[in-house]
Formats: structure tokens, C-alpha cells, sequence
């Protein structure tokens, strides 16, 4: 598979604080890579390093397989969509679409015609002469991929480019940048701070935390086998508990939270008996129930009462407190509607199988 | 809510259109006898006539021109400096540099001009010891000197709105114009100057008026050759006590500006509405 963003070894210091840590990683040709991490993880200053708007201290970055040491962004074939999209509004769409070509000295009249086809392409015909602020968020959205799209770059960045929109038109936006990719079969790279657009959105997926990257999969991988307590906790809703390793089996470990409540769960990297450990269970994993008789036997049991109705349409939970511990415990509801008449303060069962649980070394960032 | 703009308009009508009406009454009549007038367009007859009045009318429009642009083009680079690359405590001293000779009067600061320039001054001692002028060259009543001054005073009147128009433009559009391809000079061009337009048309206007009826700097550092319109205004109102001819001569510095500045709006595609906001 050929690499069209090869990333080797990148480091970026801002005085005593490191924002990009020893960096290497690929992006194969076509596919649609994510770094997903919190604000300040450093991921705007990689992707800024990629476009060649900061030089790395140490490293290198090479794009269709040529080193970009050395080489200002206007000289690379990457271009961007930046976060708040940056179109020119003292030009027309037209004008904006074609900015970059009438750089690279292009006729006027082959112009006109990439522009035609490039604004037909993205749903938007004959809309050259439109005045931006004339234009609804999501067909600027269209505007700025079809800027930098049309001058055929190896490499699409993408900054958060979903990040101002509301919600509903953020979800269209989703889709509509899933198709636009998948049609172009240009490589993005799409840096954001939502794991839902990340996990929607990419084939693979890199989590990034202080500078460095937690790990790296499909968002299947780090959703259902996160490799580090910072991706269970960061990646999808999660249940945390944390305490002591009890007993360490082969791949189990058996867990007493702080305030007492024990759990079996899937042990990740090494953990010795006696150490700080944190477990993760997904709200999903959960199985609910009126009485424990209707639980899995292979699960570990547990009761409590409902503290809260979460409802959220297919996102539905309830908060239950842990009868002993007092612990509250996210479980989703299921869809079948079978618990809509559940009422606050109801005592319910509650059960998970160990191995739908996870457990890490507390404080372990990256196996 | 008319009552918050009284005092403004009293002052605008009291100061400045009662006067200006009396003025014109005063240009459009002619002295027959002691204290006998009619009706006469003869003040702005003379003024064609006499090839000197128009002479220095049409000199002082083309310095005033000339003025504004050499002040753009000083004033641009510093205030994108001030407005783009310098930061906190930085930022704001230069900024107060730019407002540092407002402190002086102006008549000390162009005496100092004068102090620094004449033949017997310190500029020209200087070039002495430094070997580049055999003797102390007078470097006073020169055009170029009238420029410097008045470039010198107006730059404040240039970089502030050119600030303001340069803040308001979002780094983000230059850095994807440059992703895009763009060079620094079709930056300038197709970004930075479209964006400051109103900016730079506001700081002209006003950097051209303020230099069209300017009377001390062109005076005092261009001496008798100075030729400025405002001289002749002067004199014919106090030397010559021929305020028919002083008043006339205001109305054509009047209509001269408006006409100007209306051309300078037109020419770059600007509403004058645009510009005052910005300035």
C-alpha cells in the first residue's frame, strides 16, 4: 500500500513544554485518517507541521514519499480546511474556488471550466458568482473542500473544519464529508476533538494525548479494545472504576474499587497484585434487569437502585446506584422498550461478563 | 435622543455652516466704493486670471496627492507591523510612538524641524564631519522638505486606521491563501489590500485633508517658495485685508477637496459611508 504521509520521528517544543513527542506514523493512500484528542494534546500543531506552516524541531515529514524539509506550504502538495474555513469573502466562490490555480499561472479559460466542474462535484453548479456570505454553513463547508480539492493536493488536512456548525447540521456535515472522500479518494487527514465525528468519519483513527499517540486503529479497535485507560475514558462513553488488583489471573484481574465494590474484568499490559488499577465497562455491556434470575449466569452480579432516567432517544440510560458501595454505575437502556415504565428509585439487577470489561495500570498512558 | 447630538450640532452649525454661509455671501461681492458692494463673480474671475493663484492652487492639490502616498506607503508596513507581528508590550509602546510627537505643538515641532535643517543646523554639520558635503548645504525651503514635514505629521492620521483595518483581518486568510499557492505579493494584492480598502481610503482622506489645509509646516519649512494654497487664503484675509478674495479662495479650497476626494473614492470603488466607519 502506497503512503502518501509518512511522519518520522517529529518533535515540537514550545519552551519547556513539549506539544509534538517523538511522532512516527503513516497514512496509506486513500483512506481517511483521524487524530482525535483533547484541546492542547498538540494535535493543531502537527497537522501545522504537515502543512509546513511550523517547522519540527527534530524529524521528518514526507508526503507521496518526498521530504518536505525545507519546503514552504505554498511549495507543497497538501492543502487545508481550516477551522473556521478562511474563504476569501472579498472574492466570489468562483474566485475563491480558482484562487489556487490562477497561482499556478493556469488559463483563464481552463479555470473557468476546473471551477465548473469542481462546484458541480461538490453539489453546488453555478455558483461562481455567489458572494460568500451569501452561502449557508454547509455549502461554505463545500466551498473550502472545493478550493483546495481542485488543485488535486496529495494529502487533504482538515482542522476541526465541523467545529462552529450546530448540531444538526454538524451531523449532515458528517456524511456529506464521508461521500465527498470516499468520491475524490483523496487521503484526509481530519484532526478534531469529537469522537463522534472521528469514529464516524475515518478508517483509522490515532489518539493523541500531551504530545503523543495512545494508540492508533480503526475506530472498532479503539472502541472495543482501547490499549490505554486514556483511550477507554476518551473514546465513546465508559463507566470508570478504580482501585486495587486483588487477584491477577492469566487475563483476568479481579478489582476492589475504593469504596468496596469488586469486579472481574480483562487485564490489559502487566498488573501486578496490589496495584493501582483502573477498569472500564461501556454502558452497553451492562445488562439490565428487573430480577437477577433474568441475568446471564456466566456475568457477575450485582444490584442497586435507579438514581436517574437518562433519556436520549436511542441513547437512552439510567444512572443506578450500587446497593453496597454506593457507587453509580451508566448502564444503556435497551431498545426494545422494555424498561420505559422504569421509575426513579426502582431496585434492579445488574450484570456484566468479565470479559466486556477492561482493566489498566492506573496513571498508564499507551501499551 | 436629538437632545445627545445638541451640543454637536450647535457647535457644527454655530462653527461651521453660519460662518461658511457668510462666506460666501462675502466671495460674491465686490467693492464699488466705501463701504458699497454688489453682486459679482469677480473674486473667482481673478483667480483664473492670475496665473500665480491657480498656479499654487493645482501645486498644492499635487504635493497634497503626493503627500498622502508617500504617507500610505510609510505607514503601511508599520502599522501591519504593529497590527500583525508585535505582541503585548510591544505592540503598545509603538503604538504610543506613533502618538509621541502629537505631544509637542506643532509650531515647536516644526521649529525643531527647522533647528535640525537649516544651513547653520545640525543635519547639515553633520554630513560636514562626515565627509559627504564639503560645506553646510541648506536644506530648508525645499519641496521635499515641505513633504517630509508633512508626511512627517500626518502619519498618526494613516497608521490608526490602517491598524483597525489590519486587525480586523483574520490570519487565517493569509495562511490559506498561502496554502493555496499564493505569493507574498498576490497576498497583498488579492487579500490584504481588498480587506484594509476602506482602511486605507479612510487614513487617505483624512491624511489629504489635513494636508490641503495645512498653513504652518508648508510655511515654515518651505519659507517664501512654498507656494500652499493656504498662504494665499492668509494673505489676502490679513496682509491685504481683502477678505472678498480670501473668502473666494476658501471656497475653491473648499470645492477642490470635495472634488478630490470624491474622485479618490470613485477611482478605487469606495462609499464614502464604508470609509467613515472605518476611520
Amino acid at each position: 500500500m502506497r503512503q502518501d504521509l509518512e511522519v518520522d520521528g517529529v518533535s515540537k517544543r514550545y519552551g519547556a513544554q513539549t506539544a509534538v513527542d517523538a511522532l512516527s506514523f503513516s497514512v496509506a493512500h486513500g483512506s481517511f485518517f483521524s487524530i482525535l484528542g483533547p484541546s492542547g494534546c498538540g494535535k493543531t500543531t502537527l497537522l501545522r507541521i504537515v502543512a509546513g506552516f511550523l517547522t519540527p524541531d527534530v524529524g521528518d515529514v514526507r508526503i507521496g514519499g518526498r521530504s518536505m524539509r525545507g519546503l514552504a506550504p505554498n511549495r507543497r502538495p497538501v492543502n487545508m480546511v481550516f477551522q473556521h474555513l478562511a474563504l476569501f469573502p472579498m472574492m466570489t466562490v468562483g474566485e475563491n474556488v480558482g484562487y489556487g490555480l490562477a497561482r499556478r499561472g493556469a488559463a483563464r479559460a481552463e479555470i473557468a471550466g476546473r471551477v465548473d466542474a469542481m462546484l458541480k462535484r461538490v453539489g453546488l453548479p453555478g455558483a461562481q458568482d455567489k458572494r460568500i456570505d451569501q452561502l449557508s454553513g454547509g455549502q461554505r463547508q463545500r466551498v473550502a473542500i472545493a478550493r483546495s480539492l481542485v488543485l488535486e493536493p496529495t494529502l487533504l488536512l482538515l482542522d476541526e473544519p465541523l467545529g462552529a456548525l450546530d448540531l444538526k447540521l454538524r451531523e449532515h456535515m458528517k456524511i456529506e464529508l464521508k461521500r465527498l472522500q470516499a468520491d475524490f479518494g483523496t487521503t484526509f487527514v481530519y484532526i478534531t476533538h469529537d469522537q463522534s465525528e472521528a469514529l464516524v468519519l475515518s478508517d483509522r483513527v490515532a489518539v493523541m494525548n500531551a504530545g503523543r499517540f495512545e494508540q492508533i486503529g480503526t475506530p472498532q479497535e479503539l472502541y472495543y479494545d482501547p490499549r490505554s485507560s486514556f483511550v477507554a475514558a476518551f473514546v465513546g462513553a465508559n463507566n470508570r472504576v478504580s482501585g486495587r488488583a486483588m487477584r491477577v489471573g492469566e487475563q483476568d484481574v479481579e478489582l476492589a474499587a475504593d469504596h468496596g465494590l469488586v469486579l472481574r474484568a480483562r487485564m490489559r499490559g502487566q498488573i501486578a497484585a496490589g496495584q493501582t488499577v483502573e477498569a472500564f465497562v461501556r454502558p452497553e455491556a451492562v445488562d439490565l434487569a428487573r430480577d437477577a434470575s433474568e441475568l446471564s449466569a456466566a456475568a457477575q452480579h450485582f444490584s442497586g437502585h435507579v438514581e436517574s432516567l437518562l433519556f436520549d432517544g436511542a441513547n437512552s440510560a439510567v444512572l443506578v446506584r450500587e446497593e453496597r458501595t454506593r457507587v453509580d454505575i451508566r448502564i444503556a437502556l435497551p431498545q426494545t422498550g422494555r424498561f420505559t415504565d422504569l421509575k426513579v428509585g426502582e431496585k434492579v439487577a445488574f450484570g456484566f461478563e468479565s470479559q466486556h470489561a477492561v482493566c489498566f495500570v492506573a496513571g498508564d498512558h499507551g501499551v | 435622543m436629538l437632545l445627545l447630538v445638541a451640543p454637536a450640532l450647535v457647535w457644527l452649525v454655530g462653527l461651521i455652516v453660519l460662518p461658511h454661509l457668510e462666506l460666501a455671501l462675502i466671495s460674491l461681492r465686490a467693492r464699488v466704493a466705501p463701504r458699497v458692494y454688489e453682486l459679482s463673480l469677480s473674486q473667482y474671475r481673478t483667480f483664473f486670471d492670475e496665473p500665480l493663484y491657480w498656479h499654487t492652487f493645482v501645486r498644492t492639490a499635487a504635493m497634497s496627492i503626493l503627500a498622502t502616498i508617500c504617507t500610505l506607503l510609510i505607514a503601511f508596513p508599520a502599522a501591519w507591523y504593529i497590527a500583525k507581528i508585535a505582541h503585548g508590550r510591544a505592540k503598545s509602546i509603538l503604538f504610543v510612538l506613533c502618538l509621541i510627537p502629537f505631544w509637542v505643538s506643532e509650531t515647536v515641532r516644526t521649529l525643531g524641524w527647522m533647528i535640525l535643517l537649516r544651513e547653520s543646523g545640525v543635519l547639515p554639520h553633520v554630513l560636514v564631519a562626515l565627509g559627504i558635503t564639503a560645506a553646510p548645504v541648506e536644506m530648508l525651503y525645499h519641496d521635499t522638505t515641505i513633504l517630509v514635514g508633512l508626511v512627517y505629521t500626518s502619519l498618526l492620521f494613516m497608521v490608526v486606521p490602517l491598524i483597525s483595518a489590519f486587525d480586523s483581518l483574520d490570519n487565517s486568510l493569509i495562511e490559506a491563501a498561502y496554502d493555496l499557492g499564493g505569493d507574498d505579493w498576490s497576498i497583498l494584492r488579492q487579500i490584504i489590500v481588498p480587506h484594509a480598502a476602506p482602511g486605507i481610503a479612510a487614513g487617505a482622506v483624512i491624511v489629504f485633508m489635513l494636508t490641503l489645509g495645512n498653513y504652518l509646516t508648508p510655511t515654515l519649512l518651505g519659507g517664501k517658495n512654498s507656494l500652499w494654497f493656504t498662504e494665499q487664503i492668509y494673505t489676502q484675509f490679513i496682509t491685504r485685508f481683502n477678505w472678498e478674495q480670501g473668502a473666494a479662495f476658501g471656497f475653491l479650497l473648499l470645492v477642490l477637496s470635495t472634488v478630490i476626494v470624491w474622485l479618490g473614492l470613485k477611482l478605487t470603488g469606495q462609499r464614502f459611508g464604508d470609509v467613515m466607519r472605518r476611520s
